[in-house]
């Protein structure tokens, strides 16, 4: 993460005997930290009478943990199926806001408040609370418990997706825009050539979020998916323990592994962004 | 600056005329943003994102409130008008209480709890260290864990037979709590797995805020002769209030409801004790009873409740968030 401070001109002596404390707190901090995940890391490299041992000593069998997991428990299919559908979320979250963030700040129109308001309230429904009739609409009025539909379409819409570029639209200069229509462009044309290029720091903040969450949806895709073979990862996962007599924890460990991958390459990829866009987001 | 603490009139009047005025330049920012023309291309702009809402959030909303006053059954298909009794079952039965009571110490124990180590440990980890950089990482990172796959590990982790917490407690000093049947200790294991899973997120926001404190203002302190601990409590903890303000009431939210994953997955409810799973929660409670005991009805109910939680929360933040720590002219 790319975190710069400025380096504060600190009392050598208190300093040096402070950095000791703070390396000390922050080494074992870290270690708490990343301890379930060496763990996991470590099993997952065992072979099958070793994972249920006491042994710590990293092996050679993550291939074949990871195999197990991917072909033999099917979890590539289900890494498929959520990485379609946390790229299907994140875009249509991100160009939909951006319309409509578009439509809330370049355009006057009757409503306009009320249903700005009508967008914020959505914050307070989330899809827990929602479940019992999302469920009856989504399964069965609409009948989409066997496809992908029922795990995206729902989401689509994002009222923090709509906050943020809104606030960040309000602070880009409004000669901008009076500009770009004396030059006869239209709206559309100054969301892809003026806006998009100035945003994307927010966009990049509200994308990691967003794939994110979208990875790691796990209650509604429980309930309301009905075949196997479009279920995603959270889910998929759980099934490899769900076998209770004879878990084979090192597939599971490798599996998990293996799910941390994509929300993490995307956390990378993006972290400046991330932490920029929300720095900007910060001082308002 | 001044570290005079302002009286509690004088704060609200200035409060108030700090809002009144975010409100004026806000409204007039709106009015020079609105250049341009079109009757209908706001609306087409909007419709997409309003359709979503309305069909998947608003129309669910509203049944959900229309299915609290029926005892349902939605994969049978019945349907009968109860009126508020299941409001009035829900709020006399023992079992409920325990399900509120429970909830309302796990959410406290991981917002105090996560909220203390996240900002002492950013705090530290925005010194000017070598390896500063490494450990911000390290910390930041399990935010990319989902519960669900926080809840696995953490299950492998405390399993009382082959995980490496019992193995290394044996050899240690001899003991292998079964950490999953003890109501206490499985209470304890949510609390804690829920803080190390947020620790990342809220690192990230600490340390973004603590970023933004004005280098200045800490060298001030310390010329004036402030001690380490002063200058983090009267100068920097103060200057850091609105984002622990966020960060509470997201952190309130998050436990309530992505709680889900993690117990389903590490305890599933359980352990009993007194009435019922001491782990489980308002959205196990309402998953159990909307999709394992198929009481719509009951389960709907539970949801406008929750909802209610929600708005007095959310009115909270909007009462209390607003009285930011105003420095400076």
């Amino acid at each position: 993460m790319a975190v710069n401070l400025p380096r504060r001109p600190l009392s050598r002596r208190r300093g040096r005997r402070g950095s000791f404390w703070t390396h000390l707190v922050l080494s074992l901090a870290v270690l708490v930290v990343a301890s379930p995940l060496l763990f996991a890391l470590i099993k997952a490299t065992q072979t099958g009478a070793q994972v249920v041992g006491p042994s710590l000593a990293p092996g050679l069998h993550f291939l074949e943990n990871a195999r197990a997991a991917w072909v033999g428990a099917g979890l590539g299919q289900y890494m498929f199926n959520s990485a379609v559908v946390a790229v299907c979320v994140t875009v249509g979250k991100t160009v939909l806001s951006l319309l409509a963030a578009l439509a809330f700040v370049y355009f006057r129109f009757p409503l306009k408040g009320a249903l700005f308001a009508a967008v914020l309230f959505a914050l307070m429904l989330p899809t827990e609370l929602l479940i019992v009739a999302l469920f009856d609409l989504v399964s069965g009025t609409l009948k989409w418990a066997n496809s992908y539909a029922a795990i995206i379409v729902p989401f689509l819409a994002s009222a923090t997706g709509v906050l943020l570029f809104r606030q960040h639209f309000m602070n880009i200069p409004a000669s901008l825009s009076d500009a770009a229509r004396i030059d006869g462009a239209g709206p559309l044309t100054f969301l892809s050539k003026v806006l998009i290029p100035m945003s994307w720091n927010t966009i990049g903040a509200l994308a990691v979020i967003q794939f994110v969450s979208a990875w790691d949806q796990y209650l509604w895709p429980l309930v309301i998916m009905q075949s196997a073979d479009k279920q995603v990862i959270q889910v998929g996962l759980s099934k490899l323990i769900d076998v209770e007599s004879q878990t084979s924890w090192g597939a599971v460990m490798a599996g998990a592994i293996l799910a941390l991958v994509p929300p993490v390459l995307v956390f990378t990829v993006l972290q400046e962004q991330f932490s920029k866009g929300f720095a900007l987001g910060q001082d308002k | 600056m001044s570290l005079v603490r302002p009286t509690p009139k004088s704060r609200a009047v200035r409060a108030k005329a700090i809002r009144s005025q975010e409100a004026r330049a806000e409204a007039a920012a709106a009015q020079e943003h609105a250049t341009f023309r079109g009757r209908w291309l706001p609306w087409l702009f909007l419709l997409p994102t309003l359709l979503v809402l309305a069909v998947f959030s608003y129309y669910p909303a509203a049944r959900t409130l229309r299915l609290s006053v029926f005892r349902a059954n939605l994969i049978v298909g019945n349907e009968q008008y109860v009126g508020l009794q299941n409001f009035a079952e829900l709020l006399s039965s023992p079992v409920y209480h325990q399900v509120i009571v429970q909830t309302l110490i796990f959410v406290a124990l991981v917002v105090v709890l996560g909220l203390t180590f996240a900002l002492s440990l950013a705090w530290l980890a925005s010194k000017p260290i070598a390896g500063a950089k490494f450990y911000r990482l390290m910390l930041i990172y399990p935010y990319a864990l989902s519960p669900a796959i926080a809840g696995t590990l953490w299950l492998f982790l405390f399993n009382p037979e082959i995980g490496a917490v019992n193995t290394l407690l044996d050899a240690l000093i001899g003991v292998k709590p079964r950490w999953l049947d003890n109501p206490f200790l499985a209470f304890a294991l949510v609390v804690v797995a829920s803080v190390w899973k947020g620790l990342g997120y809220n690192v990230v926001f600490y340390l973004a805020a603590i970023q933004n404190i004005p280098g200045d203002v800490m060298e001030a302190a310390e010329i004036d002769g402030a001690s380490a601990w002063q200058s983090f409590w009267r100068v920097a903890f103060p200057l850091l209030s609105p984002m622990t303000f966020f960060l509470v009431f997201t952190n309130i939210v998050t436990s309530l409801f992505d709680s889900f994953g993690l117990v389903n997955i590490l305890t599933r409810g359980g352990p009993v004790y007194g009435e019922t799973g001491i782990t489980t929660f308002l959205v196990y409670q309402l998953y159990e009873d909307g999709f394992r005991n198929f009481k719509t009805g009951a389960a709907a109910t539970q949801a406008v409740l929750m909802l209610l939680l929600v708005v007095c929360i959310v009115a909270m933040q909007f009462r209390y968030g607003n009285r930011k720590v105003h420095y400076g002219a």
